[in-house]
């Protein structure tokens, strides 16, 4: 606990240093770990398509004493069709029928009515046509398409190729998890999915760019100094704005999470739970490819540059030499971290507070707890 | 970087209160402006209003392959809502989608088979001769048009002014009683000065004493008749539910009543005989503009062989007659389209209809012609029908968890940002005050109706807006970690987190528009509220909390650090100060040290 405390008060003070650059192969194996476990399940399992992507119908009941099971046996016997029942919040049954057309769903409608003792007026029925998934699926894949194009020409312009290359690495990685996620478990494909995974895509960009915003800022002058390479200038940009990060998906997930939970929980199903899954899936794979992927990926692209390799040359030199001479070496990436403020700046004025950080940070709070 | 900045926080920090009082105007305007135009809440969408939702897709027939294209599909639209607003719903939405696809969205009240019924069915375009007319309802100013309506509303409005009760002289029925009563709501509903100014400026005082439809049916002097002369002295085509109802039930071969403007936008009323000619007997219509005469726009005819033969003998007919019976009516699915006086016989399968058209006027009324039947075959594709108690569970639902979702963002903020959480908190108060007002002002302006994933996008722009503050204040503690005090280290915070925020906005609302323009139906409502939200975000940011942080900044109990600031330096672990010395444009802060 105390551990954990210590861990809130340093993220508090952004006093992280975590090597995630240097620990990117790591994070690389997770993801296509990630990757293949979600194109095999894809390929195995298959999404669960909603009814919107093969039509059928949707029928609402008031509340019912009728039992999800018996209702099932009704609904097939009514149809012919395989059913999925589900029993909503308000004690109502939510009953989807496959393969339904326009002329079997009325009568399906009176004969469920009859079964589960219901006024038929009191039966909502939703009627889906395949295209209407369809279409909103087709459309969407279309708008991200140009979106994603539109991306990569406004990062490569607004930062560089590396950049748009990787966050749209990233992007592609979210989807990839959250349609692992959606075939491995199971989850039911909606149009309200499509719409929470496109919502995914703006906001795992937004969490991206603004690590990346860091790091061009951070990494500016690289060429003038020696005394870091761009993977650790990458490092510190990541936890630089690891607090951000942090606190973005929490503020973000936790309406999500609102949604989910509660509008879930209450409807049992429907569009709220749909669009809130997608969201809270994505999210969360969205803040994680910003910070394990995209940068580590950058950082990596990035150190091919003749000029970069350059650089890591002069940094190791002069680290060597450093070393030689019996110098404490810097190259340790916590260090990095805390030294943000190069050390020939020193502390100017003294003061009650007139210790240097680092060296307090090497004692360690016992308990870290918010002061 | 070190000049432009400086002038920047001089700037914003010697006017933080004109924008915070900017903002506070805005925000109190919008929401005058939203009570006044009498929509204070939000256009449902059909989802959460209840009611139908009717998915039409276009089916290629064989040997038009081209048939399902963006004019085809708009005029259908065009037709559709006719039709759907003909049955008394104004609020009836008909859409496309994508290419193939139209959306009819009914809102609950509606009777839903019925507007099944009609949607998809062909429309039915009938020529019928008019038997009477006149300006029902309001005798506004009179029309400029070369129909008869001129005539009869020139006569009303006269009648206005001069205040008499009632005249027979110009009664189109034969009940002197119903007519004084049809006058009296003329008068009644006449409040214009400028009508009876236009009354007099009426280019064809009318002779239409005669115009009386028991003239024309006098011979039957049937019950039909009789309720129909009732039907047209009762009828008042102001009224949306009368007009939706006048031709209800009639037949193509009876005499009929119904409503349709006139030039000038009046509603007028007629009485008409049995169609003589029907849509199917036009063979094609088309818009042109008569160069000849300079008359402006015109619309062209052609007719089938059965058709022309039929249009010479109607037209033959009522060339003879004296106005208003000298016109006969376009009916589009009971609605009077267009009411051309006929001067001649014509024959020769072809006729023109000129009048003071505009290019679009012309063009619709030559789409209307042309696709008097719908120009496309369409298939249900999906039936919706969305009772308001699900919807209206489902808006509670996503109410309570937006509510919830929110209280634990602010309980978050509060133990995180502490003192700073008077900052953030109103923030995104502002925001979503913001966010309500525009929304429910878009309503009646764009038809904008909020939907359940709009909802959806607004509860998750929380998350952004949220963002932006967070950028801001992460900057705040970097630079006070760096041993800056408090007003310094917000003013140069500021630039960089208005960078990022502006970027990672920028790719939020790219995000936004791309699925605003390229998708369809529930997708854009989503993508719209996202979009909306962004730039709102953006807004707040630089109007409420930045002028407002650097209010606060000048708060002893922020500047100072105090423990509950969420500034505190020593909480933070910032360094002792000290000047930065490597960089030698950065402004150095006289309050430093």
């Amino acid at each position: 606990m105390s551990k954990l405390g210590t861990l809130g008060a340093r993220l508090h003070r952004g006093e992280i240093g975590y090597d995630f650059v240097g620990k990117r192969k790591i994070w690389y194996g997770i993801s296509i770990l990630i990757t293949i476990t979600a194109i095999l399940g894809l390929t195995v399992r298959g999404l669960n398509m909603g009814i919107e992507f093969q039509g059928g119908a949707v029928f609402t009941t008031e509340k019912t004493s009728v039992s999800v099971s018996q209702a099932e046996t009704y609904a097939q016997e009514a149809s012919g069709h395989d059913a999925v029942v589900q029993k909503l919040g308000n004690g109502g049954l939510r009953i989807q029928i496959a393969g339904i057309d326009t002329d079997k769903s009325d009568k399906i409608k009176d004969e469920l009515a009859k079964d589960l003792n219901v006024n038929s007026e009191k039966i909502n029925a939703d009627l889906v046509g395949p295209s209407w998934g369809e279409q909103i699926a087709n459309k969407a894949w279309e708008g991200l398409a140009i979106f994603m194009v539109l991306v990569v020409i406004y990062l490569a312009i607004a930062f560089e190729w590396r950049m748009a290359v990787a966050a749209l690495v990233a992007l592609i990685h979210d989807i990839t998890i959250t349609v692992g996620i959606y075939a491995l478990v199971g989850f039911e494909v909606t149009p309200g999915t499509v719409i929470g995974l496109l919502t995914i895509l703006g906001y795992s960009l937004y969490d991206t760019v603004v690590v990346f915003d860091s790091l061009k800022e951070q990494t500016k002058d690289i060429t003038k100094q020696t005394r870091y390479t761009y993977s650790e200038i990458a490092d510190r940009s990541i936890n630089g704005t690891l607090v951000r990060s942090i606190n973005t998906t929490v503020v973000a997930l936790l309406p999500v999470a609102g949604l989910l939970f509660i509008g879930g929980g209450v409807l049992g199903a429907g569009m709220l739970n749909d669009i809130s899954l997608s969201l809270f899936v994505g999210l969360a794979a969205g803040a994680y490819s910003s910070i394990f992927i995209a940068t580590p990926l950058v950082a990596d692209l990035k150190e091919r540059e003749p000029q970069m390799k350059a650089l890591r040359k002069r940094v190791l030199a002069k680290r060597a030499q450093a070393a030689a001479k019996g110098e404490p070496l810097e190259s340790e990436v916590t260090e990095v971290m805390l030294d943000d403020e190069p050390e020939d700046d020193g502390p100017m004025v003294v003061g009650p507070r007139n210790q240097p950080a680092s060296r307090n940070r090497g004692r360690g709070r016992p308990s870290g707890k918010r002061r | 970087m070190a000049a432009p900045k400086k002038g920047r926080s001089a700037s914003a920090q010697s006017r933080p209160g004109r924008s915070l009082a900017f903002i506070l105007i805005a925000i109190a305007a919008l929401t005058g402006g939203m009570f006044l135009s009498g929509h204070p809440t939000p256009r449902l969408g059909i989802d959460l209003a209840g009611g139908t939702s009717i998915t039409l897709t276009a089916k290629n027939e064989p040997g038009q392959p081209n048939a399902i294209n963006k004019t085809n599909m708009n005029t259908a639209v065009d037709i559709m809502n006719r039709r759907v607003n003909g049955l008394g719903v104004s609020e009836a939405e008909v859409q496309t989608q994508g290419s193939d696809n139209i959306i009819v969205n009914i809102p609950k009240g509606t009777n839903s088979k019925e507007a099944r019924a009609q949607v998809g069915t062909t429309a039915q375009l009938y020529f019928r001769p008019v038997l009477a007319t006149e300006v029902s309802g309001s005798a506004a100013s009179a029309s400029p048009s070369p129909s008869a309506s001129s005539s009869s509303s020139s006569k009303a409005t006269d009648k206005a002014t001069d205040k008499a009760t009632s005249s027979s002289s110009a009664s189109p029925t034969a009940s002197a009683t119903s007519q004084g009563r049809a006058v009296t709501d003329a008068l009644k509903a006449d409040s214009t000065p400028s009508a009876s100014s236009s009354a007099s400026s009426s280019a064809s005082p009318s002779a239409s004493s005669s115009a009386s439809p028991s003239a024309s049916s006098s011979a039957s002097a049937s019950a039909a008749a009789t309720k129909l002369q009732a039907q047209y002295a009762a009828l008042d085509c102001t009224d949306e539910a009368q007009r939706a109802k006048a031709g209800e039930g009639s037949k193509a071969t009876d005499p009929t009543v119904a409503c349709g403007k006139n030039s000038s936008g009046q509603w007028q009323k007629y009485v008409l005989g049995p169609a003589e000619v029907k849509g199917t007997d036009i063979k094609s219509a088309a818009a042109v503009f008569d160069t000849q005469s300079a008359a402006g726009w015109k619309v062209t005819m052609e007719f089938t062989s059965g058709g022309s033969k039929k249009f010479a003998d109607i037209t033959g007919k009522l060339a003879k007659n004296q106005s208003p019976q000298n016109q006969f009516a376009i009916v589009l699915d009971g609605d009077v389209v267009s009411d051309p006086f006929v001067q001649q016989a014509l024959t020769g399968g072809s006729a023109e209809i000129s009048g003071s058209f505009d290019q679009t006027e012309a063009q619709s009324l030559a789409n209307m012609l042309k696709y008097g039947a719908l120009p496309l075959t369409f298939k249900e594709s999906s039936v919706t029908t969305v009772t308001a108690a699900l919807g209206g569970e489902q808006l509670h639902a996503g109410l309570i968890a937006g509510a919830i979702g929110l209280g634990l963002v602010v309980i978050y903020l509060v133990v995180y940002y502490r003192g700073l959480s008077i900052i953030a908190i109103p923030s995104l108060l502002v925001s979503g005050a913001l966010t309500y007002v525009i929304m429910a002002l878009l309503g009646p302006t764009i038809g904008f109706a909020l939907n359940l994933p709009a909802v959806c996008g607004a509860i998750v722009a929380i998350g952004i807006t949220a963002d932006s503050f967070i950028v801001f204040f992460e900057r705040i503690r970097d630079e006070i970690r760096e041993g800056r005090s408090l007003r310094p280290a917000v003013e140069r915070a500021w630039p960089r987190a208005r960078r990022t925020i502006l970027v990672s906005d920028f790719v939020s609302f790219l995000a936004a528009a791309v699925l605003f323009i390229v998708t369809v139906g529930k997708v854009q409502g989503f993508a719209f509220t996202l979009g909306l939200t962004t730039v709102l975000d953006v807004v707040v940011v630089f109007f409420f909390t930045k002028p407002l942080m650097t209010l606060l900044a000048r708060r002893k109990f922020y500047a100072s650090g105090h423990k509950w600031s969420g500034l505190d330096p020593k909480a933070l672990g910032a360094k002792p100060p000290l000047r930065r010395t490597r960089r030698p444009s950065a402004p150095v802060d006289p309050k430093e040290a």
